[in-house]
């Protein structure tokens, strides 16, 4: 029988440094809350607003997979590897940090705030070669269906991690229904709600709800508004 | 283990270096760094550490041979794996451990 939890948007945690507002949907540096440390291999889900012309400075990272999608405004991009790009909405970017990257984000706007997610997998591997990768999603491929913006496999649409993990973005209009089969046995499903309000399996859920689904194989989702989703599945019980 | 002392191995300098600061800043938390197996026994048999935290490229092998040795040197010892390199996820990993 499906298991499911429910994160409501205002359960989460907050740390706001003037800079930077961050809603966290798990623990995450000062904010620990040991009921709320993990959904399987997903470990982070931080709703971030940077102001204008601010920014993560440079400072490292190891063993995670770590995917920033854009939700608003633009982030500039540097790391150790050489990398320098800047990413805005549509599209997505992904560090594995194995052995060890330094990098920063800064909004690269002066006068605008930046939106993003910042979400944090654990690797099926440890100690990979790190590695950086940016790609645009054609956004018209996720209206009224589920978009496929992640996978485990460097072949297949969107982006790539060391994890069996596969994330699908959609936005529906309302009244609009489907489906979600999953990839996986054994895996499970976050929902989290960008826009408006859906039901999934019935349960109501509005705009930064989630949803953890598992021991299940597949989901419904209902738009009750015009609606914008993302789907994160991961294992439930990941290999290291 | 209210006062944790902390030993950090990690094979990334500067990723260990900033897990050390980190630790510091915690009122009451000590930590050591060590880069090997060699450093890391070395550490143990000298200093009351009471958790161990294995950071980036500490290899698989390397990691059981610590499991299976330091234990003899400090009984209460625990072991976690470190992921992320910084501050997001090091606090609650030890506050984790901390509670059992």
């Amino acid at each position: 029988m499906a298991q499911t939890i429910l994160h409501k948007a205002s359960t989460r945690g907050l740390s706001d440094f003037g800079w930077l507002k961050s809603y966290q949907s798990f623990s995450f540096g000062e904010h620990y809350n040991p009921e709320r440390i993990k959904f399987g291999a997903l470990r982070v889900l931080n709703d971030d607003t940077v102001s204008g012309g601010k920014g993560f400075g440079e400072h490292p990272h190891d063993n995670m997979e770590i995917i920033s999608i854009p939700l608003e405004g633009e982030l500039e991009h540097r790391d150790s590897m050489n990398n320098s790009a800047v990413i805005s909405p549509g599209e997505i970017q992904v560090m594995s940090a194995g052995t060890g990257i330094y990098h920063s984000e800064y909004n690269k706007n002066a006068d605008l705030p930046a939106k993003f997610l910042q979400i944090w997998l654990f690797p099926n591997k440890r100690n990979v070669a790190p590695r950086y990768d940016q790609i645009k999603i054609n956004t018209e491929d996720s209206h009224n269906k589920l978009q496929q913006i992640l996978s485990p496999n460097p072949n297949d649409e969107g982006v790539w991690i060391y994890q069996d993990a596969w994330f699908h973005k959609g936005r529906f209009d309302k009244g609009v229904s489907t489906h979600y089969t999953f990839k996986k046995q054994g895996n499970g499903v976050y929902v989290f709600v960008l826009e408006g309000d859906v039901e999934v399996n019935g349960q109501t859920l509005n705009r930064r709800d989630a949803l953890g689904v598992w021991d299940t194989d597949s989901l419904s989702i209902k738009a009750l508004t015009d609606t914008e989703v993302l789907l994160i599945e991961v294992p439930m019980k990941p290999a290291i | 283990m209210n006062n944790p002392e902390i030993l950090v191995i990690c094979k990334h300098p500067g990723i260990l270096a900033t897990i050390l600061r980190l630790i510091h800043k915690k009122d009451g938390w000590k930590a050591f760094g060590a880069g090997s197996v060699k450093e890391a026994e070395s550490l143990c048999s000298a200093i009351p550490v009471n958790l161990v935290l294995f950071g980036a490229g500490v290899e698989e092998k390397e990691e059981q041979q610590l499991r299976a040795s330091l234990p003899s040197l400090r009984p209460e010892i625990s072991f976690i794996r470190h992921y992320g390199g910084g501050s997001g996820l090091l606090y609650g990993e030890v506050l984790q451990a901390l509670a059992g």
